[in-house]
C-alpha cells in the first residue's frame, strides 16, 4: 500500500508548517512590540500549549477523522497562510495588535495540535503502535528541524515574511487536497465539495502570493531591513530604532532620524557652526527638537555653557535617550548632564507661552515639514517668537531638510527664515544615511560667515579646511529662478513644496 | 420630547444616517454635560406685554441706555465711551455680554458658542480697522493701504476639510470625482462672481459689500432679492449636484437657511463681499481660539462699568423728551430714564417691549424673521486618530458632506495645539426643521448630544470615548433669516429710522448676521445720536 509514505510526508510538511507559522509570528511581533526575547519565549509558549489543548480536543473527535483532518488541515492553510499578511495589517494599531497574534497563534497551534494526533488514529489500523508512534513522532521532528533551517537562511531574505506565510499556506492547504485522494475510501460522502472548499482556499492563497508584492507595500514598507530592537507608539508618534551593520538607527513614523555610522556628521554640522558664529562665550543654549540628545552631546563639548534647554514634544522618545543604553551610549549620556532641562512641550506652544532669560544659541532640530503640525514649526510665526526668546547676538542653525532632493523646500525655510527678520548664511553638508542635508545659519544682525571652527573641541568630522566650503552651493542645490513662497501659518507653502518633492522619491 | 433613538436620528439627520447609526451599534453612554446659556423663560416674559411699576427709588437717569450687549450694542457702548460720552448704560438679559459671539472659556483654551471668524475688513471699513488695531491685531499696512493683520490671528492652513463617504477630502468644494460637467460648472460659476465683483452702478457703488449699506441699490441687484439663490443657479443653467452643495452649505453656514430659502442677493453676497477684484481669493479669515469671543469681550472690557448684566428690559416708553426704560434685575424692576435708547437687541422684540409700538408700526417687526441653532462644545482628552494614512488631517472647519449639520470647528488649531486635548464645537442650524425653534425647544440635552455625537462618529467613531463632556447651547433666535424677499422688501429699511428717541442698532437691519454688520449698525447708531443732537442744539 502506497499512501503510508505518502501520508508521512504529509506528517512532514505538516511539522514543517506548522513551525514556520509560529516562527513567522514570533518575528512578526518582535518587529512590532520589540523585545525579541519576551515576544518568541510567548509565542512559542503560547503554541506549545495550544498545540497541547488541540491534542487533548482530538480526543472528542469520534467519527469521519479522515473529513475532519482534511478540514482542519485547509483552516490551517487558510488562517496560517494568511497570518503574516494580517498581522502586518494590524501593525499600525498595537492596542489590539497583541490580542490579535495571540488569538491567531492560539488557533493555529490547536488546529496543529490537532492534526498529529488525528493522522496517527487514522494510521494506527495499518501499523504497528510502535512503528507508528515512532515514525510519526520522529518526522514531526524532522520537519521542525527543516523549518528551522529554512526560515532564517532561505525563506526570510528570499521571500519575505509576507510571502513566507502564503507560500506555506498553500503548502497546507496542498496537502489537505492531497489528502482527498490519499484517504478517498475513508472520506467517501460528499467528496466533491470537500476538493473544491480546497481547491478555494488554494487559488485564494495563490493570488494573495501573486499580490504579494503590493501587499508588501501596503504593510511593510515602514518596517526595517534591519533588526528592530525597540519599537512604540507614543501619543505623537511611532519610535522605532533598528540595529543592523552600521549601527543604530532611529525611525519617527518610519523615517530615518540617524544612523548612528554617520550621525555625527549630521549633529556636527548642526551645532558647531552655531558656535563659530557667536562672538564671546555662549553660556545658554536652547534646543528645539532633537530628543535624541545628540546634538545636545555636541553641545556638551563647549567648556563654557552653563544650560541647556532641550525642548521635545515626546517625553517617550527624551526618556528613550536617557533609557535606551544603545541611544544613552551614542549621545554620551547627554541627557543626565546636570546642566540639560528637558521640557515636553510642542515648540510652538512653549515657544508663545513660556517667558525665559535670552538664549546664546539656539539649535533647531524638528523632523522634516512633511505635515501640518510640523509645518507650522517652520513658519515666520515661529521664527518670529524663537526671535523673541534670544540675545541679539544670538546665532541660530535650522535644519531645514535636503536642498537637493528638496530644493523648493529648502529655499522656502531660506526666505521663511529672511522674512522673518535673519540673516541667513544656508550651508549643506552630505550625510550618507540621508544623502545631501542643508541647514541655515542665522542671526538677528546682519553678519560674516564664520572662517573657522571654535579651536579645543574634538571633532570627527569638521576640521578647518572643510568648515568654510560648506556655504559652498554646487549648481544643482541653489535658488531656484522661480518664485519661492514665504511659509506662513496661514498658506502652509512648505508642507505642500516638501510633499511634491519627497513624493517623486517614494 | 419623547422619540425613538431612530426617529431622533431620522429627524435631524436623515434617515439614511440614522439607519446606519442604529444598526452599527446599540445607544451608548453620553458624557456628562449639560444645556446652557440663552434664557428662555426671561426672554418670554417679555411677550406678555404688561404694564411694569417701578418703585420711586429705583430709577435712575442716564443720557443713554442702549438695549442688548450683543455686537452691536457693546459697538454703540464702545464708540460712545470713545467719544468721551461716559453716561450710559447698557442693559443686557444674560449673564454674560457677547450675543451670538459670546465663547466659553476651558482648558487648554476657550471656544465660542456661535460666530467665530471675521473676515479681514477692506481698507475702506475705517471704524472697524480702529477697534481691530486697538485690539494690536495689525501687523500694518500694505503699500496699497490693505490692513495686513499678524500671522497668528490669520486662520492656519488647513482652514477647511470636507468628509464624504469615509474619507476626508482637502477644502470646501468636493473636487474628489468631480465629472468634466462639473468643473465647466464650477468654473462658470466663479465667473459669475467675478461678474458681480467687478459689477459697479451709476454711482461707482459694488453690488455687494460689508458693510452691506455701503453697496448699490440698484434694481439690477435689489432684483436677486425676490428668487432664491437656487432659482439663480437654475436660471444661469447651473445644475451641477456638488455646486448646489456648496452653495447650500455657503447658506447654511452664513444664514442657517437652505439654498432653496435663501434669497439670491444673499447668496451672492457670501461669495462677492469678501473678494476685492475679480480673480482676488476671498478676503482671509481673523479667528481666535474662542472665535469672535475675543472682540466682544475686549469691547464689554471696555465699557465694563456701563454693563449691566442680567437685566431684562421689559418695557420701553418713549416720551418726548426721552424715553423710560424699565428692567427686571434681581427680582426688582429699576428704571431708567434717558435722553436716548439705541435698541440693540432682535428686531422682532421690539413690539414686545417698546410701549405704543404695535400701534403705531413704524415698520413690520414680524417681517424679521429668526432662525434657530444648537451650537455643541465637545470637549476631548485626547484626538481621533486618522483612519486612513491619506486621509486629509484635521483642519481648522470639518464639514460633513452628507450631514444637514455643519461640521466642528477644532479650538486649539489657531493655536497652535496640534497633540491631546482640545475642544470641537458642531454646529447645528434648524433650517431642515418647520417650526425649528419650537421644535429645538423641546428636545432635551440627552437628545441633542445623542444628534452631535452620532453625526461626528460617523467620521469619527473613538468621538464617544474621547469626549469628557458636551455642553449644548440651544440659540432660538440665532440670525436673521435672508430669505427671499426680505432684504429689499422695505421694513429693514424703515427700521434704520429712528422711533421717537429710539434708535435701532442690530445686525438684523442689515438682513444678515454678521459681526461687520452689527458693529456697523451700532457705529450708526451711536452716531445719530449725536447728529440729533446738534440738531437739538
Amino acid at each position: 500500500m502506497k499512501r503510508i509514505p505518502l501520508l508521512f510526508l504529509n506528517v512532514v510538511i505538516i511539522a514543517t508548517c506548522g513551525l514556520i507559522y509560529e516562527l513567522l509570528a514570533a518575528t512578526v511581533s518582535s518587529y512590532v512590540l520589540g523585545d525579541s526575547v519576551t515576544q518568541f519565549s510567548l509565542i512559542i509558549g503560547i503554541y506549545l500549549f495550544a498545540m497541547g489543548v488541540g491534542s487533548w480536543l482530538s480526543g472528542f473527535l469520534e467519527k469521519e477523522l479522515a473529513r475532519k483532518f482534511v478540514e482542519i488541515e485547509l483552516a490551517v492553510a487558510l488562517i496560517g497562510g494568511f497570518s503574516a499578511p494580517l498581522l502586518f495589517l494590524t501593525f499600525a494599531n498595537v492596542s489590539y495588535f497583541a490580542v490579535i497574534l495571540y488569538s491567531m497563534v492560539f488557533i493555529i497551534g490547536a488546529l496543529v495540535g490537532l492534526e498529529i494526533p488525528l493522522l496517527m488514529r487514522i494510521l494506527k489500523d495499518e501499523l504497528d503502535f510502535k512503528d507508528l508512534v515512532s515514525r510519526v513522532l520522529a518526522l514531526d521532528y524532522v520537519g521542525a528541524l527543516v523549518a528551522a533551517l529554512l526560515f532564517p537562511i532561505f525563506l526570510v531574505p528570499k521571500l519575505g515574511l509576507n510571502r513566507t506565510s502564503l507560500l506555506f499556506g498553500m503548502l497546507n492547504a496542498a496537502v489537505g487536497l492531497w489528502g482527498t485522494w490519499l484517504l478517498e475510501p475513508l472520506i467517501r460522502r460528499r467528496l466533491t465539495l470537500l476538493r473544491v472548499k480546497g481547491f478555494v482556499v488554494l487559488v485564494l492563497l495563490a493570488i494573495a502570493f501573486i499580490k504579494a508584492e503590493s501587499l508588501t507595500t501596503m504593510a511593510e514598507d515602514a518596517l526595517f531591513p534591519d533588526q528592530i530592537v525597540y519599537a512604540k507608539s507614543s501619543p505623537y508618534q511611532r519610535i522605532v530604532v533598528t540595529r543592523g551593520k552600521l549601527g543604530h538607527s532611529l525611525f519617527l513614523n518610519g523615517n530615518l532620524q540617524f544612523n548612528s555610522f554617520d550621525e555625527y556628521r549630521y549633529h556636527e554640522a548642526l551645532v558647531h557652526p552655531a558656535f563659530a558664529a557667536f562672538e564671546g562665550e555662549p553660556r545658554r543654549v536652547l534646543v528645539l527638537g532633537g530628543g535624541d540628545g545628540l546634538a545636545v552631546r555636541e553641545i556638551l563639548k563647549y567648556p563654557s555653557v552653563e544650560s541647556v534647554t532641550l525642548v521635545d514634544l515626546d517625553p517617550l522618545m527624551t526618556g528613550l535617550s536617557k533609557e535606551l543604553p544603545a541611544l544613552a551610549e551614542l549621545n554620551r549620556n547627554a541627557m543626565d548632564d546636570p546642566r540639560v532641562t528637558v521640557i515636553n512641550a510642542d515648540a510652538f506652544v512653549w515657544l508663545d507661552d513660556v517667558e525665559s532669560p535670552p538664549f546664546d544659541i539656539a539649535i533647531v532640530d524638528f523632523p522634516d515639514p512633511n505635515n501640518f503640525a510640523l509645518g507650522k514649526l517652520y513658519s515666520t510665526r515661529f521664527y518670529k517668537l524663537l526671535r523673541e526668546r534670544l540675545q541679539p547676538e544670538a546665532s541660530v542653525v535650522i535644519q531645514c531638510t535636503s536642498p537637493l532632493y528638496a530644493r523648493k523646500s529648502f529655499w522656502s525655510i531660506i526666505k521663511t527664515l529672511e522674512a522673518s527678520g535673519f540673516t541667513v548664511k544656508p550651508f549643506q553638508t552630505t550625510v550618507p544615511s540621508f544623502g545631501v542635508w542643508g541647514y541655515a545659519l542665522a542671526k538677528m544682525q546682519p553678519f560674516e560667515k564664520p572662517g573657522e571652527l571654535r579651536s579645543g573641541i574634538e571633532l570627527k568630522f569638521l576640521n578647518p579646511t572643510s568648515f568654510p566650503s560648506l556655504f559652498d552651493f554646487p549648481a544643482d542645490m541653489t535658488m531656484p529662478a522661480e518664485e519661492i513662497e514665504i511659509n506662513r501659518l496661514d498658506n502652509q507653502a512648505l508642507v505642500r513644496y516638501y510633499e511634491t518633492e519627497w513624493r517623486r522619491f517614494e | 420630547m419623547n422619540l425613538t433613538r431612530r426617529e431622533l436620528l431620522t429627524t435631524f439627520l436623515g434617515a439614511p444616517i440614522a439607519l446606519a447609526a442604529c444598526e452599527r451599534s446599540a445607544p451608548r453612554a453620553l458624557p456628562e454635560g449639560e444645556i446652557v446659556g440663552a434664557n428662555w423663560q426671561l426672554g418670554h416674559v417679555l411677550r406678555e406685554g404688561r404694564t411694569f411699576e417701578v418703585a420711586a427709588d429705583k430709577w435712575k437717569r442716564v443720557r443713554v441706555a442702549i438695549v442688548g450687549a450683543g455686537v452691536a450694542g457693546l459697538a454703540a457702548a464702545w464708540q460712545l465711551k470713545r467719544k468721551g460720552v461716559n453716561d450710559f448704560v447698557v442693559l443686557e438679559l444674560e449673564k454674560e455680554a457677547g450675543g451670538t459671539s459670546r465663547s466659553g472659556e476651558g482648558s487648554p483654551v476657550g471656544y465660542p458658542w456661535g460666530a467665530h471668524y471675521l473676515p479681514v475688513p477692506f481698507r475702506e471699513n475705517t471704524k472697524l480697522i480702529e477697534l481691530l488695531d486697538e485690539m494690536s491685531l495689525a501687523e500694518g499696512r500694505s503699500d496699497e493701504g490693505d490692513l495686513v493683520i499678524k500671522e497668528q490671528y490669520l486662520c492656519r492652513e488647513p482652514e477647511e476639510r470636507v468628509f464624504y463617504k469615509g474619507r476626508w477630502y482637502p477644502g470646501l468644494y468636493l473636487h474628489v470625482g468631480e465629472s468634466e460637467a462639473d468643473k465647466r460648472e464650477l468654473a462658470a460659476f466663479e465667473e459669475k462672481i467675478n461678474t458681480w465683483v467687478n459689477w459697479r452702478d451709476a454711482r461707482g457703488r459694488r453690488a455687494f459689500v460689508v458693510p452691506a449699506a455701503l453697496g448699490s441699490d440698484d434694481t439690477e441687484v435689489t432684483a436677486l432679492d425676490k428668487i432664491s439663490f437656487g432659482d439663480w443657479l437654475r436660471r444661469e443653467g447651473f445644475t451641477s449636484e456638488r455646486l448646489f452643495w456648496y452653495c447650500d452649505y455657503a447658506c447654511r453656514d452664513d444664514y442657517g437657511l437652505k439654498l432653496e430659502q435663501t434669497s439670491a442677493w444673499a447668496g451672492l453676497f457670501y461669495f462677492c463681499s469678501r473678494v476685492r477684484k475679480s480673480g482676488d481669493e476671498s478676503q482671509p479669515f481673523i479667528t481666535f481660539p474662542e472665535g469672535n469671543g475675543r472682540f466682544v469681550r475686549h469691547m464689554a472690557e471696555r465699557v465694563r462699568e456701563h454693563l449691566l448684566s442680567s437685566h431684562a428690559v421689559v418695557s420701553i416708553v418713549p416720551g418726548d423728551g426721552g424715553a423710560e426704560v424699565v428692567c427686571l434685575a434681581d427680582d426688582e424692576l429699576r428704571g431708567f430714564r434717558c435722553e436716548k435708547v439705541i435698541f440693540a437687541s432682535p428686531v422682532f422684540t421690539a413690539p414686545f417691549v417698546i410701549r405704543g409700538f404695535s400701534e403705531e408700526r413704524p415698520f413690520d417687526a414680524s417681517a424679521f424673521h429668526s432662525n434657530s441653532w444648537f451650537v455643541a462644545n465637545l470637549h476631548m482628552k485626547d484626538r481621533p486618530r486618522s483612519r486612513f494614512a491619506r486621509d486629509f488631517p484635521v483642519a481648522w472647519d470639518n464639514v460633513l458632506y452628507e450631514s444637514p449639520s455643519l461640521g466642528y470647528v477644532n479650538a486649539t488649531h489657531q493655536k497652535g495645539i496640534d497633540y491631546g486635548q482640545t475642544v470641537w464645537t458642531y454646529y447645528y442650524p434648524m433650517c431642515h426643521e418647520e417650526n425649528g425653534r419650537t421644535k429645538l425647544l423641546n428636545y432635551d440635552w440627552r437628545e441633542l448630544a445623542e444628534v452631535a455625537l452620532t453625526d461626528i462618529g460617523r467620521a469619527h467613531p473613538e468621538i464617544w470615548e474621547l469626549t469628557t463632556r458636551i455642553d449644548i447651547m440651544r440659540w432660538g433666535h440665532a440670525m436673521i433669516s435672508p430669505r427671499t424677499g426680505f432684504l429689499w422688501g422695505g421694513e429693514r429699511q424703515k427700521a434704520t429710522q429712528p422711533y421717537r428717541n429710539i434708535h435701532f442698532a442690530h445686525t438684523d437691519l442689515s438682513g444678515i448676521a454678521l459681526f461687520e454688520e452689527a458693529f456697523f449698525h451700532g457705529l450708526r447708531a451711536a452716531k445719530n445720536i449725536f447728529g440729533d443732537e446738534r440738531k437739538s442744539a
